[in-house]
């Protein structure tokens, strides 16, 4: 099937107007490749790498075409061609995918590092002293890029085992960290344990939990993908909870597919398959679970907000409604719809280093489709998102903040007259 | 194609516009017919028509064919390039250039979205029906060029009712403009008419001025479900016998219905044999009674249920979750292979039964949608074309189909064109002396046949 109906959806298409640049394009050239007809050529490489991976030609696509399984099945094999090897792109490659992203204790050692750079004036020193000009240019540029690290991670936030204050809990869910969301956005985590504590969920969060596997996927790296995939199940044994929450659009994407990713290890399929039917994105878990609305409002007046959908939720999760249907139900919440909420906004994971220039023309897009709304705030699922549309706010000067659903509905709770009877 | 003709190109269109490496070239090798594919030897994006004209003129000095293509979404194989082909991808001319309120038209470069054409109307109060299914891709050049139809033709016609001028590049270079804003004219020969659905072999289409229509003020959808396919049949002759003319009167059968549900989740019933979707458009008070009446025939036919749509919005869902059936039916088997016969409407009932008797006889999945208001079919069958034995028994069952359509005098293309999926039987349908007509005109036109060759006929 190559009907064309996916290239009104693709952003590099929208951007291009090319054929290769579409997922139908992209598609005749991984089964060019199979057929022998095209090798794993460096232009294969580059094409693959140029896909933001959005996923919203899966959506679009009637025929039901696995475009991220295509995806990630064409960028191993670029992986193993040796068709994009450059040592520079190997060495980098190697400390996050195979160094950093595998040992949670090694990525939070290096966000503690970060962040005294950052908060010792180092930085801002740095900056003035124009030291960072001495930087390599794909550093250079990146330092700019880099979040600012949160005083706490996730392990100092949220206890082991928390239950809901007042009476048993109803239902027992474990909650996910993830790396980045760890690093920057711990408050969102705990965000998170509040609202699912808020609502009768009791929380199991271990302190320390590794990467669920979405970046080695996204980036071709099948094998330590699986390895990180069996670990996460063992550190959270399906079995023993109603659900498993993740509170990030690109991790949860990922996560709910582990038995394709499995399928072939009998010690752990049957047990793969079990982790994907419990695994929820935290706004499809609360309406599931017929969330209280708070009886308080997240701030004193009125606030508007416009909802961005984060591409992995909308289309590798199909989460859409849920999100909105939350804030609508947050008191002093005015919800606005922002035009192309559903467009990606150029983070895409490590799409902003990797492809700058077509990361920029996203976010300064997806900017301007915010300052039409002239909401206070913009609320989204996934760090990157967050991230990216922050800084791109910040540099047009827009005073709209960026939040999360979560975040609103936390502080709402939190704002209640007296404790929840229940 | 050599470096001297490539040189020249690139002057002409830009490097960025020139696509001559194998990793570009391969996605333009096919558009959106199954099993039908061929590497062309270039690719350029003309922005004008005078890039357009001399990209021609280059070609043909050069003796190499030229195949013209939009967003590549035909279902007759009309823009796969013959090997070795010059591609004129025109998806970067794709301007507005003039809604005329006074005259009721619209202006338009041909690379412009077919469904741009409409919202570019909508807000002026003006409509512009033709609505193929490919609508949020195909460009309005290629319907053009295939004479496009849609959901609407019942009551709309087809692309050729709305196309008052069209600017063309001829096979030698020259431009010529045909037509004009008069609502009549009979200056000679009508020669745009030559040029809409000839499908890129006698000129390319650089321009389209367009007729509009008044936006109808009301709609209603219904959607009628059947435990019979003869009484979804009879419901529709019914409706025509009580001289009502919807605008939409499509049919989807039993497979079609469940792959179309996996996609859109819209709550069509899988477990039924025939759903019936019926669209009327107007006055309120004439599309009130219209769709009451159309309810009541359906129910007088034996509908299990007949439901509306409660509003604008499960309306278009309606609508949209027709158009992707022939990709949602991809679901089942990797390779859908279409037909698009057209029979006379008193015809209905028995080539629907027919269709459904051949793929049983030979072992074959099949779904079949279409539009039953005007007696266009679409029966799909469902393959993998790298079956080989498959494949044959498919290439058979389209045969035998073709050959009971014209029996019952219809034609072999309704709404997709000849190109190179039904050339086998275009002879056969039109007799011999006007395939030799068509031939003729051809040969006037472009006799070194570096237009599209090997389309339509050999």
């Amino acid at each position: 099937m190559h009907c064309g109906m996916c290239l009104p959806t693709c952003p590099t298409y929208d951007a291009t107007r090319r054929e290769r640049h579409s997922p139908r394009g992209r598609i005749a050239l991984m089964r060019a490749v199979a057929d022998g007809e095209l090798s794993v050529s460096k232009s294969f490489a580059e094409e693959m790498s140029y896909c933001l991976g959005c996923l919203a030609c899966q959506t679009a696509c009637p025929a039901g075409v696995q475009y991220g399984q295509l995806l990630e099945t064409a960028r191993a094999e670029v992986e193993a061609s040796g068709a994009a090897a450059a040592p520079a792109r190997s060495f980098w490659r190697t400390l996050t995918l195979k160094v950093l992203f595998t040992d949670p204790g090694l990525l939070r050692l290096a966000g503690r590092l970060l962040r005294i750079y950052q908060q010792s004036g180092l930085q801002s020193l740095a900056r003035k002293l124009k030291l960072t000009g001495l930087l390599p240019a794909n550093l250079r540029s990146l330092e700019p890029m880099t979040p600012e690290i949160a005083p706490a991670f996730s392990d100092e936030n949220i206890r082991l085992l928390e239950a809901p204050a007042g009476s048993a809990p109803r239902r027992h869910v474990a909650l996910l960290t993830g790396c980045v969301q760890d690093l920057v956005f711990s408050d969102i985590n705990r965000d998170t344990a509040d609202v699912l504590l808020a609502n009768g969920c009791s929380v199991y969060t271990p302190r320390e939990q590794p990467c669920c596997g979405s970046l080695h996927a996204h980036n071709g790296e099948h094998a330590l993908a699986a390895d990180l995939a069996r670990r996460m199940i063992d550190l959270l044994p399906p079995e023993r909870f109603d659900a498993i929450i993740s509170n990030a659009g690109g991790c949860g994407s990922h996560l709910r597919h582990y038995a394709p990713l499995l399928a072939d290890d009998p010690s752990y399929a049957g047990r793969a398959v079990l982790w994907d039917s419990k695994l929820r994105d935290i706004h499809e878990w609360l309406l599931e679970c017929g969330m209280r609305p708070p009886e308080a409002r997240p701030f004193e007046e009125a606030i508007t907000v416009a909802y961005h959908d984060s591409c992995h939720l909308a289309h590798g999760q199909k989460v859409t409604r849920q999100p909105r249907e939350l804030l609508a139900k947050i008191p002093g919440v005015t919800l606005q719809e922002l035009p192309e909420a559903s467009w990606c906004c150029g983070s895409a994971g490590v799409y902003n280093i990797t492809q700058p220039e077509q990361s920029a023309d996203l976010l300064s897009r997806k900017v301007s489709n915010i300052q039409k709304t002239e909401v206070q705030y913009l609320a989204q699922s996934n760090p990157g998102c967050h991230l990216q549309i922050a800084r791109g706010l910040a540099a047009a000067g827009s005073v709209t903040q960026v939040t999360q659903p979560v975040s609103l509905l936390a502080r709402a709770y939190r704002r209640e007259p007296a404790p929840h009877p229940h | 194609m050599t470096p001297t003709l490539l040189d020249s190109l690139s002057a002409i269109v830009g490097q960025p516009s020139l696509l001559t490496n194998r990793e570009d070239l391969i996605p333009y090798g096919f558009d959106g017919t199954a099993a039908l594919k061929g590497t062309p030897g270039a690719v350029v994006f003309p922005k004008t028509t005078a890039q357009v004209a001399a990209c021609v003129r280059l070609a043909a000095e050069h003796g190499v064919p030229v195949v013209t293509r939009g967003s590549g979404t035909g279902l007759s194989g009309g823009s796969v390039p013959s090997p070795g082909s010059l591609v004129l991808c025109l998806v970067e001319m794709n301007a507005i250039l003039d809604v005329d309120v006074r005259n009721l038209t619209l202006r338009a470069q041909c690379g412009v979205i077919t469904q741009r054409i409409d919202e570019a109307a909508a807000p002026h109060g003006l409509f512009y029906p033709p609505d193929p299914g490919s609508l949020k891709i195909s460009t309005i050049g290629g319907n053009v060029a295939e004479n496009s139809g849609g959901l609407r033709g019942l009551k709309y016609g087809v692309t050729r009712d709305y196309v008052m001028g069209l600017e063309v590049v001829l096979p030698d270079g020259s431009v010529a403009r045909l037509g004009n804003a008069c609502v009549k004219d009979v200056a000679g020969y009508s020669m745009k008419d030559l040029f809409i659905g000839s499908e890129g072999t006698l000129g390319i289409v650089t321009e389209v001025l367009l007729r509009l229509v008044p936006r109808p003020e009301a709609r209603r959808t219904l959607l009628a479900v059947f435990d019979r396919m003869e009484d979804a049949a009879q419901t529709v002759s019914a409706i025509i016998a009580a001289r009502i003319i919807p605008c939409t009167l499509e049919f989807l059968d039993k497979m079609t219905v469940c792959c179309v549900e996996a996609y859109a989740k819209i709550g069509l019933p899988v477990d039924c044999e025939a759903v019936l979707l019926m669209e009327t458009d107007g006055h309120p008070a004439a599309v009130e009674q219209e769709a009451g009446r159309m309810a009541e025939l359906a129910t007088a036919h034996g509908a299990r249920s007949v439901r509306a749509a409660r509003d604008e919005a499960e309306a278009l869902g309606l609508a949209a979750a027709r158009r992707n059936a022939f990709s949602a039916l991809a679901r089942v088997k990797p390779t859908t292979i279409l037909e698009d016969i057209t029979v006379p409407r008193s015809e209905l009932a028995a080539m629907v039964a027919f269709i459904a008797q051949t793929a049983e006889k030979l072992n074959l999945q099949v779904g079949t949608f279409g539009h039953m208001g005007d007696g266009n079919l679409h029966p799909t069958f469902l393959t993998n074309e790298r079956d080989a034995a498959e494949m044959e028994r498919v290439h058979l069952a389209l045969e035998t189909i073709v050959e009971k359509a014209l029996d019952l005098g219809g034609t072999i293309t309704g709404e997709h064109g000849v190109g190179l999926a039904k050339k086998p039987w275009l002879k056969k349908q039109v007799g011999d002396s006007s395939y030799a007509l068509m031939k003729l005109v051809k040969s006037a036109l472009d006799p070194r046949r570096l237009l599209n060759p090997g389309k339509i006929f050999d």
